[in-house]
């Protein structure tokens, strides 16, 4: 077997893997921090923690420029729809962080008003346990994220046509007496 | 005007007004029939120009209470620097009170939040809607008999996969 000795500055990949390296390394933020996470989350993109470490830091308040959603605090009733549309609004292709333990199970607040966790209407890839978790666990996170932006990805989002991805993870039931 | 002069002119207009004192603080209880007039006494006769809060509270299985509501307005005078708290048992299916916005604009979103969360009707109230809950919201959350973790009104919401979004 014949083998040819590449050029230095020639690498071969699958253009999957190169456009899974390129967004891993540049997702964009959107805070949706309702609560004390979302100083969690403030701290991690302050100096100390540098989430720019990440190619995470251009943290935008707009979802058309976000592609990663932090939801970083309790959603209620009234703040579920905006969130939805927030989701609606980001452009493909897209991953959620749930921070915390509000935003993944309602945490202590299982009241009428509080959604208890908000992968039960939103698709949800990455959960951070923490009440509130610190920067190193939210990075840990983006870290684990980006490892399965680089495992899964696709340049045409197949892995988001899975079906594995569109059953919703826990059963729908009413906790009411 | 002080507080004992407040309850001497309180009890010359009403007959029948009970008033205790707690550690320096007086409450009145009004019957509901002569809250306004009450309210609107110690507005415009005694300088109580102030109203602090309007707020509920749900009696029932309450030890001992006789109705099931209790209305409580929170007054202030800013001049003479004199509180009062006026409170008015309600007992109906549908309690109803007449609005104070009239006398303290104040009044307006204490009104709506007390609806919002007890279900007392404010009869003249510029614009009775809900303050704090979602408007398609049916129930009084605060109320004694409405289950802790709701109807399922925190579950009645559309699903968003992946492949919709």
């Amino acid at each position: 077997m014949a083998v040819v000795e590449l050029p230095d500055n020639v690498a071969i990949t699958r253009l999957d893997h190169l456009v899974s390296w390129c967004r891993k390394n540049s997702l964009w933020p959107m805070p949706f921090a309702t609560a004390c996470c979302g100083i969690e989350l403030m701290a991690t993109g302050a100096s100390r923690h540098d989430i720019a470490r990440f190619g995470a830091e251009v943290f935008r308040f707009s979802p058309r420029q976000c592609d990663l959603m932090i939801v970083a605090g309790r959603v209620v009733m009234k703040m579920l729809p905006v969130l939805q549309r927030i989701w609606l609004q980001m452009p493909e292709p897209k991953w959620c962080i749930s921070m915390g333990a509000c935003a993944s199970t309602g945490g202590v607040f299982d009241t009428y008003c509080v959604v208890q966790g908000i992968d039960r209407f939103l698709p949800v890839d990455m959960y951070t346990p923490g009440c509130p978790p610190r920067p190193e666990q939210l990075i840990q996170s983006i870290i684990d994220l980006q490892e399965k932006i680089q495992r899964e990805g696709t340049i045409f989002g197949r892995e988001f046509e899975a079906p594995s991805r569109q059953r919703p993870k826990r059963a729908l039931q009413d906790t009411g007496p | 005007m002080t507080i004992a002069e407040t309850l001497a002119a309180l009890n010359e207009r009403f007959a029948s007004l009970a008033s205790s004192e707690f550690r320096g603080q007086t409450r009145v209880v009004a019957p509901a029939e002569s809250l306004y007039d009450a309210l609107e006494l110690l507005k415009n006769c005694c300088g109580f120009d102030l109203l602090v809060d309007i707020t509920c509270v749900d009696y029932l299985r309450y030890r001992g209470a006789k109705e099931r509501f209790g209305l409580v307005y929170l007054l202030a005078n800013t001049q003479s620097n004199e509180r009062l708290t006026i409170r008015t048992p309600l007992d109906a299916a549908e309690p109803m009170v007449r609005s104070v916005v009239g006398l303290w604009a104040a009044a307006n979103w204490l009104e709506r939040e007390v609806w919002d969360m007890f279900g007392i009707r404010f009869a003249g109230h510029p614009d009775l809607r809900r303050i704090l809950l979602p408007e398609e919201f049916t129930a009084f959350p605060l109320r004694k008999d409405y289950p802790l973790q709701g109807l399922g009104e925190r579950h009645n919401f559309p699903i968003i996969r992946r492949a919709e979004s």
